[in-house]
């Protein structure tokens, strides 16, 4: 009786397609105990290893100013700012968003679609740019290959203006 | 339509002096600890987002005050103003500690005239001429502040580190030019001459460009308005508080309304390595 019963199961789980490789990034803002307090821009970006290309992922800033008024600060980002960001005509769908709150951040990207859908096969490395307003600014990175073999994670920390950032990745 | 601009002008400014709050106003000492006959020093004086750099507004230091050991005052030998900093150069002619401090005090104003909300900024003795007689509904918030730092030629002593019993100041419980890094020093903030508890103190080291990360460091006053701070580093630091203290809102939401005086501090303070 039992194998008949785990066969509809087994069926099942063979008819479900199959899952595109994942990236999923997440990105820690600590509160910091300081006396004037903005939360800071980010910029988070993948760098082929062997130089050159640069695949933009994410970009956070102040997108409540009048006149698109927050796109001011964005050079601030210094790092990303020289690998594409001057060029980036903001905001970009699936890249740009709003500031968030000090706490865990998870952004997933999913094979095939944007804004990795472009990515070539290779080694690189994830960039994740953090500046605040009246504070600091800091950059941690985490090499990684795509598209993924096997379930791995990888992770760095910040000192200061980001906690860790943590990739999982999925095949 | 000329007054129109005219006044959209001004609410402009208006919300780009509220908005740049984190505009941080400094006097940069080139050195705080001098020797030989008669040295020199220069201050710089500038407003920046990031400590201690130039890149954005001068302060003008024409009404500068220089207190010299022996508690009489002295005027800078020259001073010059540039884009984007004011400079005075100061003969320190006689041994001691000198406080260099630059006092100010800035009127801001709306009023209605005519139906229309006009707004004017400047030096509050302006204010009666400058508000036209009509003028309805008026508001004005004046705030006073003092930017301050300390030199030494030859031998440091305590003669000028007294409170000046007026407006918002940082008395600096041990010789504000011998400070170590990772040693602890001790400070009280005073309002007109009283403790101010409670109060909300930044200390923020100078240097961030090259550093990445800020390492500021938050105190709050105790009952007799004073706080300690064990320096992280060798840095220049600024040292800020204001009163009434800054309501934080959450972002997006509209700041309250200023109060009518406000107070606000930014000293300057060597910290050398051990």
């Amino acid at each position: 009786m039992k194998p008949r019963r785990l066969l509809p199961l087994a069926l099942a789980v063979a008819a479900w397609p199959a899952l595109a490789a994942e990236l999923a990034v997440k990105i820690e803002i600590p509160q910091l105990q300081v006396a004037e307090y903005h939360r800071p821009y980010i910029a988070m970006w993948l760098e082929k290893a062997d130089g050159g290309q640069v695949t933009q992922l994410a970009v956070w800033y102040d997108q409540k100013k009048k006149d698109n008024g927050g796109t001011k600060w964005l050079k601030d980002l210094r790092q990303w700012w020289r690998k594409g960001g001057r060029e980036l005509d903001v905001p970009v769908d699936a890249v740009t968003s709003a500031t968030r709150a000090p706490g865990l951040h998870t952004l997933t990207y999913v094979a095939g679609k944007a804004p990795v859908d472009k990515l070539a096969a290779g080694d690189y490395t994830l960039f994740v740019e953090a500046s605040r307003e009246a504070g600091g600014r800091e950059v941690v990175r985490v090499p990684l290959a795509w598209p993924p073999k096997e379930a791995r994670t990888a992770s760095s920390k910040g000192q200061e203006e980001l906690g860790n950032v943590t990739v999982q990745l999925k095949p | 339509m000329k007054t129109i601009k005219l006044a959209a002008g001004a609410a402009l400014l208006l919300a780009a002096f509220s908005s740049a709050h984190a505009h941080r106003q400094w006097l940069l000492p080139s050195a705080t600890q001098v020797e030989g006959k008669e040295p020199w020093v220069t201050v710089d004086a500038a407003v920046s987002e990031d400590l201690f750099d130039i890149g954005a507004t001068a302060i003008k230091l024409d009404g500068l005050s220089i207190t010299a050991p022996d508690c009489s005052q002295q005027t800078p030998e020259q001073i010059s103003s540039s884009k984007q900093r004011g400079s005075a150069d100061i003969k320190l002619a006689k041994p001691g500690t000198y406080r260099i401090a630059l006092v100010n005090e800035n009127a801001m104003a709306s009023y209605k005239l005519n139906g229309e909300t006009k707004r004017w900024r400047g030096n509050p003795a302006d204010l009666k001429k400058e508000v036209p007689a009509g003028a309805t509904e008026l508001s004005v918030s004046t705030t006073r502040s003092r930017l301050e730092t300390y030199v030494t030629a030859g031998k440091a002593d305590l003669a000028v580190v007294n409170p000046t019993g007026s407006g918002l100041e940082l008395l600096p419980l041990s010789h504000p030019n011998e400070y170590l890094a990772g040693e602890p020093a001790r400070f009280r903030f005073l309002l007109d001459g009283k403790p101010v508890p409670d109060l909300k103190v930044a200390i923020v080291p100078g240097g961030v460009r090259y550093r990445g990360v800020l390492k500021e460091v938050m105190a709050t006053t105790d009952a007799n308005g004073e706080f300690t701070v064990t320096w992280p580093m060798a840095q220049m630091y600024w040292i800020n508080a204001s009163y009434p203290p800054r309501v934080q809102v959450p972002e997006g939401q509209p700041r309250p309304p200023m109060p009518a005086l406000r107070h606000n501090y930014g000293g300057t303070f060597e910290v050398l390595p051990q």
